[in-house]
């Protein structure tokens, strides 16, 4: 069970009062009339599932209800960091190979 | 006492941590037995030359003790004086004997000592090869199930009670700085330290008292008995405030972000029931900031012939029942070891006055202390040698003994016989590595203590002791010492003042890897080897499994069973390991090792489910009205965790007969439904307009204030997921409702949009559904019912259709809206919750001139499927649009913001032709009721597999049209007006229904605009 750091209640609250809500950083995008069926399908459907470092959107469901981003490493389950809607995560994926 | 000594003919007549003063009675497979306080089940058992234990997974031989902890594989009990306080599956090494104990095995038919199963076991190995029941029992696929009772049952594992467990079991949540999982020398070292420091230290350990292997050790710490020490530690630990003490605790699961699981026995190591207002189990639940592991280490036995016969033993274990419990579970002891370290239980033994026949042992040149002592003792060391076979039949008698070369796979002498009826055997030791794999470590090989210590974890998580393969007294007391100082400067707080205790020097030689012993015949053809007890797995089925191509040994694992289940591999897999590599010609770390998960020893479900059972398993919500509906005779249907009237008997009537009473005073008079359960949230903000439209599929912006407007919401893949009607408050202020169980997932969803795609909109949710009674009262006489609570104009022309005003009921304020869920005249009245049972109440008062009838969900559902209304989630199912519903009118493509759902509806496969769409089906025999989910066809003479076309959604009898009325999905239904469709049933009827609108009754909604 995770323990978890509020960025909203600044506090770290045990899993039980989070809930995940799937990856974090996919906007809606800003013309949906705009977008081929193919685009609407990536948007809706389509999810990273990296093993490492990963970008997660949880709310704090049974605290402030307020949305926030995660950095979770998906193999060790260690999470690096918290930031909230609107910010840039700090730990990224190394991309280069 | 002496009369109590001389009934347990292997007690000894001094030394243990057994009170002979204190005799207490037990009952094992309906015999009585004699035992003392400090005993466990097993050392009671043993005392009493109990021989034979259970009977074996699969071969159903005879099993004996062979461990005295965890590790025990054999010893597996069915607890429980009566049938509601059954355990299965528990080790009689960690159940503490307590008067009145009643335990039987779990296994053998008609009873252990004759088993009629066990002719598999002497047929041989070849009747039962690993894969046997994959292999046999696969086919005919249909016989599966009758084949699996019959292997269960001859599994012999044990039983659930089939009454309800009256005990309490309860759950904690802890923090402390430090958690020490196990207090041996190493944890208590660990404890002291960490204490005298001023952290907060939680110490658990699995057994009845402190102390492990210092309990059963002969040696000395500052020249005193070990255990004086250990009572000298855990007095100065019972003193500090911040520490938790937890003796009878398994440590059994470590799980991410330092959180670990413990299963604390409060009373059922003492009594088969708590006693009154106490707690049978406890679990606490430890977020820890660092985490020392001291669990220690289990000995390995080696594998040999019968090495599975009653009598043969751990030689630690033979130690512990001498020097802990006072048992010397036998006479004549022959001592098979790699190592020094054994030699001690050979001393026991002779210290105990019993015959040491000899001492076997793999290695040429055995030097080091407990050698010298063997030697000074005059024991029989035979060195170069193995075991090789065990003789008996419910015990052992003899052993069989050969000469062995010098890395031990081969014999290379004449076999010798000797009597002897037990057999102690050590292969070294294997760290406790289980809780350090939970998170996903890897453990790492070592080939200095042949065997794997903990990996390199991302938890803070210390290890010390033998679990890190130091074994000496003196090397795992500073190891304790030194986590703790680790612990500590990890937690900003200084060392304090220890010392450490002297312990005795010990010189050993150095132990030989080794783990099957050789045949005079091959592995194939020898007797059998175990390597897993509990599972039957033999050094021959892990060579055939390697054989037959399994190379991997997690494959090997699961192919053979080796390891599984409650045993989780503790005796058995390192040699199951060795076994498997030296087959594959390769190293045991490049075999590999299996992981292992939580939990360590099994748990009881009582200790999982704590108090979250029966009453308080889910909550319960109650409508301010609930009582009056109990009192009234309502039946209750469950919506969500809402407890909601369904429909009110009255006398005898059936369910049906009730249905259509309510049915008909609604349509013919007045109706009441307790609406409360409605989703309701208070949105407010001057971007609340805004909002709305962004959500709801249709048009919000012209919205006046005291108007009310019903919307579909989808999602973005255009499907309806919910719907309500909305109202607008005031101008910036709106009052949204959702059906009774979307209202949590409605409100999440507005507040996902609005935090993370648009931050920028001024708009505030809040959830008001448990803040308002809603009443609502429906049918011709509604609004003179009204008119008689209120002085409000509530007339036609005051009080449109889609309208709602604030006014005073019965006294009470209240927000009234005049919507309609029946096609009827229909007001639904709002007032503070704390005010319901007063409106409703006075409702009734001034409705009996009416004959007021109260109606429930049940009635609700009919009145609207007659006017073809919708339920979301009933006639919608996440794969339905609003033009699949036939609600284009609810969805508005001109709006200037592209809502939610609109692109997603308009996706190739939602436009195409031949959708599934939502109609009315009118059965051709009217007294016919269509059964909701059956699936239609047009051509009912279709061969099998009939095209089906879509299901039967709704379906009701409609008393007051005197025929049934249904909806469902018929491809390209909205063109096939008038079409027959046939719904095969399974009792073999085919109904007929013609495709028809949905709306069954009042087509121009006349009744509702009055």
């Amino acid at each position: 069970m995770f323990h978890i750091y509020c960025p909203h209640c600044c506090e770290y609250r045990e899993e039980e009062e989070f809930h995940a809500s799937g990856q974090a950083h996919i906007p809606r995008p800003l013309d949906p009339d705009a977008c081929t069926d193919k685009e609407w399908g990536e948007f809706m459907y389509f999810r990273a599932n990296p093993r490492g470092i990963h970008h997660e959107l949880w709310v704090h469901g049974a605290g402030c209800r307020k949305y926030f981003n995660i950095t979770r490493n998906t193999h060790t389950y260690e999470i690096l960091e918290v930031y909230k809607v609107g910010e840039k995560p700090s730990v990224v994926a190394n991309e280069a190979k | 006492m002496t009369q109590e000594l001389s009934k347990q003919s292997n007690r000894l007549q001094d030394g243990g941590r057994i009170d002979r003063s204190k005799p207490l009675t037990f009952t094992y497979n309906g015999k009585q037995y004699k035992g003392f306080e400090g005993d466990t089940l097993a050392s009671a058992l043993l005392a009493n030359g109990v021989d034979i234990v259970g009977r074996s997974f699969k071969y159903s031989r005879p099993r004996g003790i062979v461990a005295a902890g965890a590790e025990e594989p054999n010893a597996i009990m069915q607890i429980g004086s009566t049938e509601a306080t059954q355990i299965p599956n528990v080790r009689a090494t960690q159940q503490s004997l307590y008067n009145g104990l009643v335990a039987s095995t779990t296994n053998g038919w008609p009873n252990v000592d004759n088993d009629l199963m066990s002719w598999v076991g002497k047929v041989g190995g070849k009747m039962m090869p690993p894969g046997f029941y994959y292999k046999t029992f696969m086919y005919p696929k249909s016989m599966w199930e009758t084949y699996e009772s019959y292997i269960r049952k001859a599994a012999g594992l044990g039983r659930a009670p089939k009454e309800n467990d009256p005990d309490i079991y309860d759950k904690m949540n802890q923090h402390c700085d430090v958690l020490i999982v196990g207090a041996g020398p190493a944890g208590l070292m660990a404890a002291l330290t960490a204490a005298r420091a001023g952290a907060r230290v939680i110490i658990a350990d699995e057994q009845n008292e402190f102390g492990g292997s210092l309990l059963s050790t002969t040696e000395a710490l500052n020249g005193k008995p070990a255990a004086e020490w250990v009572a000298e530690v855990v007095e100065e630990l019972s003193g500090f405030d911040d520490v938790l003490m937890l003796p009878n605790s398994q440590v059994n699961g470590y799980h991410d972000h330092n959180f670990l699981t413990i299963q604390q026995h409060c009373t059922d190591q003492f009594a088969d029931r708590a006693p009154n207002g106490q707690i049978a189990q406890r679990l606490h639940r430890v977020r820890a900031k660092w985490v020392i592991l001291a669990t220690g280490a289990h000995e390995r036995p080696l594998v040999y012939g019968n090495n599975d016969l009653p009598g043969c033993m751990v030689a630690n274990a033979v130690s512990t029942y001498i020097n802990r419990y006072g048992v010397a579970p036998g006479k004549d002891l022959v001592l098979m070891t790699s190592n020094d370290n054994a030699y001690r239980t050979a001393l026991d033994w002779h210290d105990a006055g019993r015959n040491v026949v000899a001492i076997v042992d793999s290695r040429k040149n055995p030097q080091g202390t407990f050698v010298e002592a063997a030697r000074e003792r005059g024991i029989s060391i035979l060195v170069s040698s193995g075991v090789i076979e065990a003789h008996g039949s419910k015990r052992v008698t003899d052993v069989s003994i050969a000469p062995l070369n010098e890395v031990g796979d081969a014999i290379v002498g004449s076999v010798v016989k000797m009597a002897a009826d037990t057999v102690a055997t050590s292969g070294g030791w294997s760290p406790v590595i289980h809780l350090s794999c939970h998170t996903g470590a890897r453990p790492v090989w070592n080939d200095d203590i042949v065997g794997f210590t903990p990996g390199v974890t991302v938890q803070k998580q210390l290890t010390a002791g033998a679990i890190n393969g130091a074994f000496s007294t003196v090397q795992v007391l500073d190891e304790g010492l030194s986590a703790a100082c680790d612990a500590l400067a990890h937690l900003g707080l200084s060392k304090p003042d220890v010392v450490l205790p002297e312990a005795d020097v010990i010189e050993e030689g150095k132990a030989m890897a080794l783990f099957h012993i050789p045949h005079t015949k091959p592995t194939s053809k020898a007797p059998k080897q175990f390597v897993d007890y509990q599972n039957d797995v033999t050094a021959a089925g892990i060579e055939l499994a390697c054989r037959e191509g399994f190379e991997s040994i997690e494959h090997v694992k699961r192919y053979t069973a080796m390891g599984f289940g409650t045993d989780q591999g503790k005796l058995g897999n390192i040699n199951g390991m060795a076994i498997a590599a030296k087959m594959l010609k390769q190293t045991i770390p490049e075999t590999g090792t299996t992981i292992f998960r939580p939990n360590y020893t099994p748990v009881t479900f009582g200790a999982i489910a704590g108090r979250d059972c029966g009453e308080l398993f889910d909550p319960k919500r109650y409508t301010a009205m609930h009582a009056w509906h109990v009192e009234r005779g309502a039946k209750f249907e469950d919506v969500g965790q809402w407890k909601r009237a369904w429909y009110y008997p009255q006398g005898n009537e059936t369910m049906q007969e009730a249905l259509d009473r309510e049915c008909l005073a609604t349509r013919n008079s007045v109706g009441i439904l307790d609406a409360s359960t409605l989703g309701k949230i208070d949105i407010q903000g001057k971007d609340a307009r805004e909002f709305l439209g962004r959500v709801y599929s249709n048009a919000w912006a012209k919205l006046a204030v005291g108007k009310c407007r019903y919307g579909l919401m989808c999602g973005e893949d255009g499907m309806v997921f919910d719907d309500g009607v909305t109202s607008c408050l005031a101008e910036n202020h709106f009052l949204m409702t959702t059906t009774s169980g979307g209202a949590a997932r409605v409100l999440s969803w507005l507040e996902i949009y609005h935090q993370t795609e648009w931050p920028e909109l001024e708009v505030y949710f809040n959830s008001v559904t448990d803040h308002w009674s809603t009443m609502t009262i429906s049918g011709p006489n509604s609004r003179k019912l009204l008119e008689k609570l209120t002085d409000y104009d509530v007339s036609k022309d005051n009080m449109a259709f889609m309208d709602w005003k604030p006014m005073t009921v019965a006294g009470v304020p209240a927000r009234v809206f005049r919507i309609s869920f029946t096609g009827e005249l229909s007001f639904e009245i709002n007032v503070q919750a704390n005010y319901g049972l007063h409106v409703w109440k006075e409702l009734f008062e001034k409705g009996a001139e009416f004959d007021l009838t109260p109606y429930g969900t049940e009635t609700m559902h009919i009145l609207r499927a007659e006017k073809g209304f919708i339920i979301a989630g009933q006639d919608t199912d996440g794969s339905v649009h609003p033009f699949d519903l036939g609600m284009s009118w609810a969805v508005s493509m001109q709006k200037p913001f592209s809502f939610i759902g609109k692109r997603g509806m308009q996706r190739e496969d939602c436009v195409r032709e031949n959708r599934k769409q939502l109609v009315g089906l009118k059965t051709l025999d009217p007294k016919a009721v269509l059964p909701e989910g059956a699936q239609g066809v047009l051509d009912p003479k279709a061969p099998i597999p009939m095209p089906m076309v879509g299901h039967v959604t709704s379906s009701y009898w409609s008393a007051n049209l005197n025929r049934s009325v249904a909806m469902g999905f018929v491809k390209g239904g909205l063109d096939k007006m008038g079409e027959k469709v046939y719904y095969p049933l399974a009792d073999g009827r085919v109904i007929e229904a013609e495709i028809c609108s949905p709306v069954f009754l009042d087509p121009k909604g006349e009744r509702q605009n009055v």
